[in-house]
């Protein structure tokens, strides 16, 4: 049966992307049902949420949220305004805390476009359908017997040998053929664990290549990134319990999650713009002649602010290289680079969800020590980097799996 | 107490809150401190990207840049506010957000605070006897402070 989930929007239809929405969920098993209020009611949840706006439409979204909170069945919301809405976008976060003060069950936000990417809803309604369904072995605290996890990222592939509850062997390689890199981390992995593939007793895996990599390595638990990533962060600080806000950045791909008891229910994904990924740090690292193990370190050494002029990957590099011409010390631009991606993530996604204490970072942008030490300027409390943070998603996998 | 008077830049609002003894929460003391801060440069009112900043604590970075640059300025006075007066329907001159989403936003934050608020509509004419009297019961049943 179809998992239901409230859409509440104000008007997709006319956005022409209804459709694909309907597409989607289907391919994930969502039925997207559209809360039923009476018009009669719209004064009233206005009132109970404290706005009313100008748009008849946005004020029927807010009585469909408060109409939800009637009905059992629904199990996710999705809630949606269309970019650059202004007033939509007031009322979406409105409708959103309202909903998060008032329910547990899990809420994605996205903003329609005309031509929406739709890889981009597809990884939030899969993940958001796992936040759903698999609750029960999202639920494992430890991990047991034999495992591997494989996390097939976009741009690094990292694969850990699990054994009773602790990480035994690890590799983490570029990304190139998925496939390749899989089969190759696979064996540095078990090589460093002194295992052989019939050691293990099941294998899981995540990350963007995982349907391929799945497939070929016979896997017995393929998942998404965002619940695994979650788990993951939650073994690796011991943090099972209570709420927390997971960051992880990746090569490519950043995502922020809330988590209550070590299981996500809440996200935002990112990967709309390259210069909040590791890879804007690479290239920033690569201009400034050091390995990226070690820009963390120079960016440490800074002791006079400096700004890039933007955060982009090609003008956020090129006022890098402007600002070294300039003489700048190099120190100084290595923690600007480190300021412009936790800058970006915090405005474009940290901002748009309710923190929720201790913040845990994860990802190979994590061991960027300059990363950490902005997001604790940003956010004025404490980052905790758990140790083998970059296998957050293989150790997340390899212990789920170990549940099945 | 500290009173937040709304429209945000209501003279008479604010001299309303000063004769019932308490002190206005006005937009012009934070704007008259950008202008007079020589370190920023952004004329006419010295909005700067701190400010801007400072708002996506409320606000969407969705949100137009006008919406963000009004809230940021705003939001200090949302901070320190004790108690409010909220004026609905008053004509432009009487005081103005000039933006009809941070007009119905900023009221939305006020009410969240939960701290003491008259909402009351102005009134012209003959009626304005009767508003101004609302607005002065309201400020005198409020804690005056030592």
């Amino acid at each position: 049966m179809a998992t239901r989930v409230a859409q509440i929007s104000c008007g997709t239809e006319y956005s022409g992307i209804q459709w694909i929405l309907d597409d989607i969920a289907e391919q994930v098993g969502i039925e997207l049902v559209y809360p039923e209020m009476e018009l009669s009611q719209v004064e009233a949840a206005c009132e109970e949420m404290g706005l009313k706006v100008e748009s008849p439409s946005l004020n029927m979204m807010m009585a469909r949220a408060v109409s939800m909170l009637k009905d059992p069945s629904i199990k996710g919301v999705l809630l949606l305004t269309c970019f650059r809405c202004a007033e939509g976008t007031v009322v979406k976060d409105v409708v959103r805390r309202f909903l998060h003060e008032r329910t547990d069950i899990p809420i994605i936000t996205y903003s329609n476009v005309e031509k929406p990417k739709e890889i981009e809803l597809y990884a939030r309604l899969e993940a958001l359908k796992t936040l759903i369904t698999r609750k029960a072995l999202l639920m494992r605290e430890r991990q047991e017997g034999t495992t591997l996890g494989v996390d097939s990222g976009s741009s690094t592939t990292k694969v850990v040998v699990m054994k009773d509850d602790e990480i035994v062997g690890e590799a983490w390689i570029p990304t190139t053929d998925p496939v390749e890199s899989a089969d190759d981390a696979i064996e540095r992995a078990l090589e460093t664990a002194g295992m052989k593939e019939q050691d293990i007793e099941a294998i899981g895996v995540t990350g963007h290549g995982r349907e391929l990599v799945g497939e070929h390595v016979k896997a017995d638990l393929n998942l998404e990134e965002v619940s695994v990533v979650a788990k993951g962060a939650a073994l690796l600080t011991g943090r099972h319990k209570g709420e927390a806000t997971v960051i992880d950045i990746g090569g490519m791909n950043n995502k922020l999650i809330l988590m209550r008891d070590g299981i996500a229910n809440s996200f935002s994904l990112g990967g709309i713009c390259g210069g909040s990924s590791g890879r804007f740090l690479e290239v920033a690292a690569h201009r400034l002649d050091v390995d990226i193990s070690e820009l963390g370190q120079l960016a440490l050494k800074s002791k006079e602010r400096h700004e890039l002029q933007s955060y982009c990957m090609v003008f956020g590099i090129q006022s890098l290289v402007v600002s070294l011409a300039a003489g700048v010390k190099r120190e100084d631009v290595a923690a600007a680079a480190c300021r412009s991606v936790a800058e970006q993530v915090y405005e474009t996604q940290i901002q748009e969800m309710e923190m929720r204490p201790p913040v845990i970072f994860v990802g190979g942008v994590s061991l960027v020590e300059g990363v950490k030490k902005e997001f604790e300027h940003l956010l004025g409390t404490e980052v905790v980097v758990p140790p083998n943070s970059q296998y957050a998603g293989a150790v997340g996998i390899a212990t789920l799996v170990s549940g099945l | 107490m500290k009173v937040l008077v709304y429209p945000p830049n209501s003279l008479i609002l604010a001299d309303l809150v000063e004769r019932g003894g308490h002190e206005p929460v006005v937009l012009m003391r934070e704007i008259g401190k950008h202008v007079r801060d020589a370190e920023i440069d952004a004329p006419p009112l010295n909005v700067t990207e701190e400010d801007l900043k400072r708002a996506l604590r409320y606000v969407s970075v969705e949100e137009p840049a006008g919406v963000k640059g009004r809230i940021g300025l705003l939001v200090p006075l949302l901070e320190q506010a004790e108690a409010s007066i909220i004026l609905t329907d008053a004509p432009p001159t009487f005081g103005c957000m000039g933006c009809a989403v941070s007009d119905e936003f900023f009221k939305f934050l006020i009410r969240k605070r939960k701290i003491p608020t008259l909402e009351v509509r102005y009134e012209g004419g003959d009626r304005m006897k009767e508003m101004v009297d609302r607005i002065m019961a309201f400020l005198a049943g409020l804690p005056k402070g030592e």
